[in-house]
């Protein structure tokens, strides 16, 4: 209907009320992430039939190993990013947590009490970005790319070049372990609790319908009673916590804490998310399209790592998923504005005075 | 501007009536002193003059601690050679950064024109030196053009695009390269004598930073293109509104960001003379973070290229004083992270402080 009127419109975030005129089905079907869903699924049946050995016992397992770290850091960087903020900081609290599980467990305190120490780490971290974005005020971009530097900075501080690799075995097979007799990693019960939480946090509760009106206008969302400045500090505790999880099962599962671990994780985490569709704008994604997006980037690397191709093709994918994910609304909506009007979206009946000046 | 004209009063006149500090004339009403004062006033506010102090205070203390951090031919030349690579891209970062964007790609640009200079000297051993940095400088901005399209056009925060490009970039260097190593000896003399010679105490290579900066500084201060970057930075609608090519001018900051790049991908071979993969990873956020230091504001609109070239100096600085200092350099990153948090509070801490002024003064007329 507008959308006639500006060639070339960048893909606003806001859903139009013809949105809502469609058939349930075609909503649920032709959105961004079931486009998503059927890719992964496409290149997961392609895989199956055309990789050797991706059907192989191990393969299941390895990937869900390898995308498990990504898989529960994107959940809280889903909601954030919903926010309209960022968080690079999570594999810096990732690396944190990885050398103090080390450093603690190494001067004889047990996994456990470890754990429970790098997980209120991860929450102190969090809870400084929170504050400083939440309460003070301050950019989140800015803010996590200084506390990117802090966090590694005291992980690698603590540490120096060396590695702590004494872990009992008993630890260590908690995380390389499968559910019983099945190709399933032991870490997906936790993720998937996880899952279950986030999806229920995001998509039925308030505090969920409060992240979405922050995203798209944050004073509004002041004005109809959304706690702001909570919601955003919750968030980024949130996202402390879970990634400081995602860096103990990375240390159990390599054996190794190390001030380096899980470098660069922030832009696979972020670049997953988009892909599932979550607006960088603010107020749009949803977390089945997130998991696929995780999924995606898991089997095309697998996949490509089987098939003896290098690490860098997969860069390269990633890379162009990622700018073709963004780019294409607009090209699409370009086109759809210069294309003659029966070829675009389904009549309205107050297109049609339309249809002759979009033809000009 | 001639309404001003009229209304100033002369300088006499002017003092007799100054009844506010200088600080809260130079926000109300800049035209209320005399222009020595004014200028004076804003040099010794600016944030530049504050990151600079802070920069002379960590030189000072590691030269008293150890006198060849500075006061021997190795120690000066390495305080004005290491930042001059870092220098390049944070001038160009902050560029971009004051249109409201962000260049991520960065590091992967200079990756890629690195392998190229190492190639181009592989497969041409007679090619000039000159043509070798321009290739390397188009090599950037076409790959800087890419970036400024898919932002100027696609309606997409920079932040996804030049993420994704970084990736991509990285990818195809990489694909490029495969296993390769440039070493040394692939290299002429004359080209790594580039990387180490100087004029008068000062490295080639700095001098070619600081002729680089002081373009670029004098291009934002002065011309009218500089002037609508910081216009398009402060609100991208109202420069839309207003006119202004506001896409012609995003395509000219990324090209000048990745051109910036590519050279400094030349000059880091040039300087090290050996390229693997790992050239350049994890600089793009050196080059934001010495942007962000020396004041550059993450949401465009203000901050200097001076203030980034500050701000890249002070970090390297910082990694080569810190043994000096007693203190391990594993803690260099944790040092910066502090000094970005420490930048952006007190640049929110002034913003607030010039807000209240500013309504103040307000409903005092």
């Amino acid at each position: 209907m507008t959308t006639t009127q500006s060639p070339a419109a960048p893909a606003a975030p806001t859903r139009t009320y013809a949105d809502y005129s469609a058939p349930l089905w075609r909503r649920w079907l032709l959105t961004r992430e079931m486009a998503v869903i059927a890719l992964t699924v496409a290149v997961f049946v392609y895989a199956t039939i055309n990789v050797d050995n991706f059907d192989g016992p191990l393969t299941v397992k390895f990937l869900l190993q390898d995308i498990a770290p990504i898989l529960l850091i994107a959940l809280p960087m889903t909601l954030i990013i919903i926010t309209g903020e960022i968080d690079l900081s999570v594999a810096s609290i990732m690396g944190l947590s990885s050398v103090l599980l080390g450093v603690f467990h190494d001067s004889g305190m047990s996994i456990p009490a470890a754990a429970v120490l790098a997980l209120l780490a991860g929450l102190a971290c969090g809870a400084l970005n929170g504050f400083l974005i939440a309460y003070v005020g301050l950019p989140s971009l800015a803010v996590t790319i200084g506390t990117l530097a802090l966090f590694r900075g005291i992980a690698v501080g603590l540490l120096g070049t060396t590695a702590i690799t004494e872990f009992t075995d008993k630890w260590s097979d908690l995380a390389t372990n499968t559910i019983g007799e099945s190709r399933i990693p032991l870490v997906m019960i936790p993720f998937a609790v996880l899952t279950i939480a986030f999806v229920v946090l995001l998509h039925f509760s308030t505090f969920g319908r409060g992240i979405y009106e922050i995203g798209l206008n944050d004073e509004a969302a002041h004005f109809t009673g959304v706690n702001v400045a909570r919601t955003k500090f919750i968030l980024f505790v949130l996202s402390g916590v879970v990634s400081a999880f995602a860096g103990i099962y990375f240390t159990l599962r390599y054996g190794s804490a190390r001030g380096d671990n899980a470098t660069g994780y922030e832009l696979q985490v972020i670049a997953a998310v988009l892909l599932g569709g979550v607006s960088i704008f603010g107020g749009r994604g949803r977390l089945h399209g997130v998991l696929a997006g995780v999924v995606l980037i898991g089997v095309i690397s697998s996949a490509l790592r089987l098939e003896s191709v290098t690490v860098n093709v997969t860069n390269i994918i990633v890379g162009l998923l990622l700018v073709a994910s963004v780019i294409l609304p607009s090209v699409l909506a370009w086109t759809s504005s210069r294309l003659p009007r029966k070829a675009a979206t389904p009549p309205e009946s107050s297109s049609t005075p339309n249809a002759a000046s979009a033809g000009v | 501007m001639s309404h001003t004209d009229i209304e100033r009063p002369d300088s006499s006149h002017d003092d007799s009536h100054t009844e506010v500090s200088a600080s809260e004339a130079l926000l109300v009403e800049p035209s209320r002193l005399s222009p020595t004062r004014r200028a004076l006033t804003t040099v010794l506010r600016s944030r530049e003059l504050s990151i600079f102090l802070v920069l002379v205070a960590v030189v000072v203390l590691a030269t008293t601690k150890n006198n060849a951090f500075l006061f021997s031919s190795d120690g000066w030349r390495n305080f004005l050679l290491n930042p001059s690579i870092l220098l390049l891209l944070a001038v160009g970062q902050a560029v971009v950064i004051i249109t409201r964007n962000v260049d991520l790609s960065v590091g992967s640009v200079m990756a890629l024109t690195a392998y190229l200079t190492g190639r181009l000297f592989i497969e041409q051993p007679n090619i000039p030196i000159v043509a070798v940095l321009a290739a390397c400088l188009l090599l950037g901005a076409v790959l800087g053009l890419v970036n400024g399209v898919l932002v100027a056009y696609g309606g997409v925060p920079a932040l996804v695009i030049t993420l994704g490009t970084l990736y991509i970039y990285r990818g195809i260097m990489l694909t490029w390269a495969g296993s390769d190593r440039i070493n040394a000896g692939d290299l002429p003399r004359e080209f790594l004598q580039l990387g180490t010679r100087s004029v008068l105490g000062v490295p080639l290579l700095t001098i070619l930073a600081l002729v680089v900066l002081a373009i670029v500084g004098y291009y934002l201060y002065t011309a009218r293109g500089g002037r609508e970057l910081y216009a398009i930075g402060s609100d991208p609608d109202a420069a839309v509104l207003y006119g202004l090519p506001v896409r012609r001018r995003l395509l000219a900051a990324f090209v000048l960001s990745g051109a910036l790049a590519g050279l400094a991908g030349a000059l880091y071979t040039a300087r090290y003379g050996t390229v693997s993969s790992s050239v350049g990873l994890g600089i793009e956020l050196q080059a934001v973070a010495a942007a962000v230091i020396g004041g550059v504001a993450i949401f465009g609109g203000s901050g200097t290229v001076w203030g980034a070239a500050i701000g890249a100096f002070l970090l390297v600085t910082i990694n080569r004083a810190l043994p000096s200092l007693g203190i391990e350099d594993f803690w260099q990153r944790a040092v910066v992270g502090a000094l970005i948090l420490g930048a952006i509070v007190l640049d929110r801490v002034l913003a607030v402080r010039q807000a209240r002024k500013l309504a103040e003064s307000r409903d005092h007329s």
